[in-house]
């Protein structure tokens, strides 16, 4: 019984540690929303809006969306690549407007801060996108 | 238990019968009014009433004689695209609402006994009795096929004349017909390939079935997007409102500020000869300058006007990105004798104008004067958005898209938002 009480307790603190690992510092994620803010206001504002919500049947809300809180890698591939128009679909809307690809205007450290920003704001929350994954996706469509 | 019986069949199949037409949407609360909406603002002696409410994705509209409104659906509404709403106990609001028509779309219009409703690719017509409003949906014949339809400026909208054709508007699907659509720095494309079969106003036959490109005539060209149209009774011709282009502070800040950029292009109204060339991709035109002048991505730098110099000028322009979805030359005699052959122009609202305030939102009317603007516009409905102004944040509440005469002289408007439809009266 005490060994199985040990090792639940070490199975406590090393997922606790995990966490801990994986969650960002809170200077992190500061700092990352505000370089992610300018990005988001140069370069995505114009189409998804000062509030992320869109253009009904043009521009996609950003707001509580799976293609925004779901698969990092789907989403930082739609930024790097761009989208044709009419792909998103959400509760049977479509959203016509061309994405374009911002894989030569934008690096991985601005399309990192500007993903961890839209997925915590407009009321949304999601981890943090980091330069690395970034990366690694950008090096794998190349 | 015999007699039961026969009585329970006959009334199934008068049911049946009598549903014919069109079918009854579902659901009994739907779209009929249960208290008025915040009322729009209008000009003195003016009143609006809501004669219907949630109907969906409301785009233009039509009213036949005996007052029965037929609203054209950009999203299906429990399966039906085309609604007519019916007046049954004369109290001024639908209180019977049925529909049809499997497909969305835009457009919608009443001529000669024919209802024409246009999806994104084709044109459909259907006999109509305009006394009753009766609708035989079995009728249906396809006008117009095979439009061009790829995601953007997708609608089509219909107006018809006096000498048997229908006119359709085919959007281009692009922004400035760049070699990379939407994409800074991409220079646009010379010739621009989408004219040959989008970015303009094409003529067919009102009653010839299945015409496509071979079948019609490219009326006008240069034209971006078009939803607002209407044939001008008074002089036989034709007018539209064009979408201009998009992001020019986005892409030229070296040419256009943030403010210019909100308000550049100019919205213009054009009156279409056939033939015309109103500029699109090539030339905008500057509200600023005041002129029409090269599209940056074709060279231009805010002075030169050049290839533009010669193309179909507009007869109005208003304030960039308003996106006009309605226009309507009054020919009613119940407003005063100032709208009379006047238009009004049913703006959607923008959302190019960010980060600056949105603006648009409303309905304007602009005199005329034998074909031609008479004084400068003014706001007629207003409050529709209910946006507090120099907001930049916010969500319309309601967006005007299409406009309608009654056969007494009213003015309906539409909302696709919500599917709201305002109907104007005027009384001293």
């Amino acid at each position: 019984m005490k060994r199985v009480l040990f090792a639940l307790l070490v199975l406590v603190i090393a997922s606790a540690f995990g966490v801990q690992q994986q969650k960002p510092q809170p200077g992190n994620l500061k700092a990352a929303m505000t370089r992610g803010k300018t990005v988001y206001e140069a370069t995505c504002l114009a189409c998804h809006q000062p509030d992320g919500l869109g253009v009904q049947n043009m521009n996609p809300p950003l707001v509580k969306t799976k293609w925004v809180l779901g698969d990092k890698k789907a989403l930082i591939k739609i930024v790097l690549k761009g989208l044709q128009g009419g792909e998103i679909e959400i509760d049977g809307d479509k959203f016509h407007n061309p994405m374009p690809p911002q894989e030569s205007t934008l690096s991985d450290q601005e399309i990192a801060d500007v993903l961890t920003y839209i997925r915590n704001s407009f009321g949304n929350k999601a981890s943090l996108v980091s330069m690395g994954e970034v990366k690694a996706v950008r090096a794998k469509l190349k | 238990m015999k007699k039961v019986l026969i009585l329970a069949c006959s009334v199934v199949f008068a049911a049946a019968a009598f549903g014919s037409d069109t079918t009854r949407v579902k659901s009994s609360s739907t779209g009929i009014v249960k208290k008025d909406e915040a009322p729009i603002t209008l000009p003195q002696g003016f009143k609006s009433v809501v004669i219907a409410t949630d109907l969906g994705r409301a785009r233009h509209l039509t009213v036949a004689a005996n007052g029965d409104v037929f609203v054209k659906l950009e999203k299906l509404k429990e399966g039906k695209g085309i609604l007519r709403l019916h007046d049954k106990n004369g109290d001024g609001k639908a209180d019977e609402i049925t529909g049809w028509g499997n497909y969305i779309g835009t457009g919608i219009a009443i001529k000669n006994g024919y209802l024409y409703a246009s999806s994104d690719e084709n044109v459909y017509r259907y006999k109509i009795d305009e006394k009753t409003g009766k609708v035989d949906t079995a009728s249906v014949e396809k006008i117009v096929t095979g439009l061009v339809s790829q995601n953007q400026h997708s609608s089509k909208s219909i107006a018809l004349d006096n000498s048997g054709n229908i006119y359709v508007n085919i959007g281009a699907p692009s922004n400035c017909c760049q070699v990379q659509d939407r994409v800074k720095g991409s220079p646009g494309q010379d010739p621009c390939p989408i004219l040959e079969k989008a970015g303009g106003i094409w003529q067919f036959k009102a009653d010839k079935a299945n015409q496509s490109y071979a079948e019609g005539v490219r009326y006008a060209t240069g034209l971006r997007n078009v939803v607002g149209l209407d044939w001008n009774t008074e002089v036989n011709e034709l007018y539209c409102m064009q979408h201009g282009r998009d992001m020019l502070f986005q892409f030229f800040p070296e040419l256009f500020n943030q403010k210019e950029g909100a308000e550049n292009p100019a919205e213009e109204m054009f009156r279409l000869t056939k033939g015309a060339d109103c500029g699109w991709p090539y030339c905008y035109y500057d509200n600023d300058k005041q002129q029409k002048l090269m599209t940056p991505e074709y060279g231009g730098d805010r002075k030169k006007a050049d290839r533009c110099a010669d193309k179909t000028k507009s007869v109005a322009q208003f304030p960039g990105h308003l996106a006009p979805n309605g226009l309507l030359f009054y020919t009613g005699s119940q407003f005063p004798a100032k709208y009379k052959n006047g238009a009004f122009i049913a703006f959607h609202g923008s959302w190019n104008r960010s980060p600056e305030p949105q603006a648009g939102f409303f309905v304007v009317f602009m005199p005329f004067k034998n074909g031609m603007p008479n004084g400068k516009w003014e706001v007629f409905a207003d409050g529709f958005s209910q946006i507090p102004k120099g907001a930049t944040e916010g969500r319309a509440k309601y967006r005007p898209c299409g406009l309608a005469q009654g056969p007494d002289g009213s003015l309906y408007v539409s909302d696709d938002t919500n599917g709201t439809i305002w109907k104007v009266n005027y009384s001293k």
